[in-house]
């Protein structure tokens, strides 16, 4: 316990990535999202769940900075250790940490992707926004950043117009983690694909949030998807967070009303 | 001798909101301790609130009242009142729980399932996957099994690896929910021998056990929690 490395990891650990204080969106007089505060480890995976509606993707696009809050703060712990209120930072400043230090999984991956270049410079873009002006290095990191989310070398050529829904997303997850960012956003990762290939992806996300470390904030409206990647929950019902705790506990003892209703709602299969 | 968990006065109830808010009582004024090096066994019929008593020490249920302290770290944590972050701590480090049904995770096979609380903790996968591959043999498993996910296996098989994956890591409290339901003798008897090394390696242990025969040959004492039922008080 005496080496200063541990030490320093400890200290991290105990500080939070994320702090959410406050945040409202209105749009006019409607509300978005109202008063969500929370704070966010490293580490640790958050599922915002509910209905469409409810304002889990209008949070999730405060969070990231690619929509700016009526009122409220979220300040960011940067690489430095220093804690940075986002709506505070240039332009330009948020622009680099967006293609840096976090990531921003669509659920259309064709949002997240540029679909008229091949795969591997898709996965290169990120690495040479960090600094990597290397052909050959660029190359090798994407050659094996699509072997660990499953897609064969052979398609690195390929532009994504011609992948399949799933390998489409698989590509968007290794263009986001191939920086390996701190922080990933995730809207509706598994929506619109496949059971079997949403179990597969499913599957790779898990396995890599768990080896890289990551935080992740994962909105989604499949409970069993919050089940699986997610520590920890929040259930969103017109634009409030009214449940939030351990995903296993809100699952398993739903306090709220809405929150029993959307459990029971569940189909067994 | 240590008491790494002492239960104090914690009520539980559930209120049914989509059923005119129905409040059904579970249990009232739970009070328990568990020592290290001992077994003790929940005792009662059927439905009776002892798997709920279980799921609360787990922080799975939440509580209406009460406390539930466990020594974490060299430190009394509340797991009632804990936040998730730390009943995750908790549960990584100290708290195991081998429950009745296995949660599987698709494509992930069944020597990983079980190793893998051990790499949560740090250690390195090959290191885990040696003590998981003891623990299955040790259980019986086919060899021809390890490597597939268990969605497919059978209940005994799927309860072996449950209980592979509980008893795989040193924690040093172990919450048991009918471990040995769907075994048959001799594995039963290797699920026997087992607690009794947890024993002796001083954890508290924790349990539901409907086997009779089960039950006599681990607990240390039968906690019966016909007593701390409701319904007892209302009649």
């Amino acid at each position: 316990m005496s080496n200063p490395d541990n030490q320093e990891l400890q200290a991290a650990t105990d500080t939070p990535l994320l702090k959410v204080s406050g945040v409202s969106k209105f749009y006019g007089s409607r509300i978005g999202c109202k008063d969500v505060s929370f704070e966010l480890w490293p580490g640790e995976v958050l599922a915002i769940v509910g209905e469409s509606g409810s304002g889990k993707t209008t949070l999730l696009n405060c969070l990231s900075t690619r929509l700016m809050p009526t009122t409220g703060s979220v300040e960011y712990r940067m690489r430095d250790g220093n804690f940075r209120d986002l709506y505070h930072m240039s332009e330009a400043e948020r622009r680099f940490l967006m293609r840096t230090d976090w990531g921003f999984v669509h659920q259309n991956p064709a949002d997240g992707l540029r679909m008229t270049v091949s795969a591997g410079a898709n996965v290169g873009e990120r690495l040479m926004a960090v600094g990597d002006r290397h052909y050959g290095n660029i190359r090798a990191t994407a050659n094996d950043w699509l072997t660990r989310v499953e897609i064969g070398t052979d398609r690195i050529d390929d532009q994504p117009r011609a992948f399949s829904g799933g390998m489409r997303q698989r590509l968007q997850i290794a263009r986001n983690l191939v920086t390996s960012p701190r922080l990933v956003f995730m809207d509706e990762p598994t929506g619109g694909l496949d059971v079997s290939v949403q179990a597969r992806l499913l599957d790779l996300v898990r396995g890599l949030v768990n080896d890289l470390g990551l935080s992740a904030i994962v909105v989604t409206h499949d409970l069993a998807v919050a089940r699986l990647l997610s520590h920890r929950m929040m259930v969103m019902k017109d634009g409030h967070v009214i449940e939030h705790g351990l995903t296993d506990r809100v699952l398993d003892d739903p306090r709220e009303p809405y929150t029993q209703l959307l459990v029971s709602s569940i189909l067994q299969v | 001798m240590a008491t790494p968990l002492v239960v104090s006065e914690v009520f539980k109830s559930f209120t049914m909101h989509l059923r005119d808010r129905i409040k059904l009582p579970v249990v009232n004024d739970v009070s328990f301790s568990v020592a290290s090096g001992e077994c003790v066994v929940l005792g009662g019929p059927s439905g009776i609130g002892k798997s709920s008593i279980l799921k609360m020490l787990y922080g799975n249920y939440a509580v209406d009242a009460g406390q539930i302290l466990v020594s974490h770290k060299d430190r009394l944590v509340d797991i009632a009142s804990a936040d998730p972050r730390t009943t995750i701590d908790v549960r990584r480090h100290t708290l195991g729980y081998v429950s009745q049904f296995l949660r599987t995770v698709p494509r992930v096979a069944a020597l990983d399932v079980v190793a893998e609380p051990l790499v949560a903790r740090g250690i390195q996968a090959p290191e885990a996957k040696v003590k998981a591959s003891d623990l299955l043999a040790r259980l019986n498993l086919p060899r021809e099994l390890w490597s597939l996910p268990p969605a497919t296996f059978s209940g005994g098989e799927q309860q072996r690896v449950n209980i592979a994956r509980g008893f795989i890591t040193s924690h040093s409290i172990l919450l048991l929910d009918e471990p040995t339901a769907s075994l048959d003798a001799v594995n039963r008897r290797v699920v026997v021998d087992m607690i009794a090394e947890k024993k002796r390696e001083g954890v508290a242990l924790l349990g539901i056990f409907h086997d009779e025969e089960v039950r006599e040959a681990v607990a240390d004492r039968i906690l019966d929690v016909t007593r701390f039922s409701p319904r007892k008080a209302a009649a």
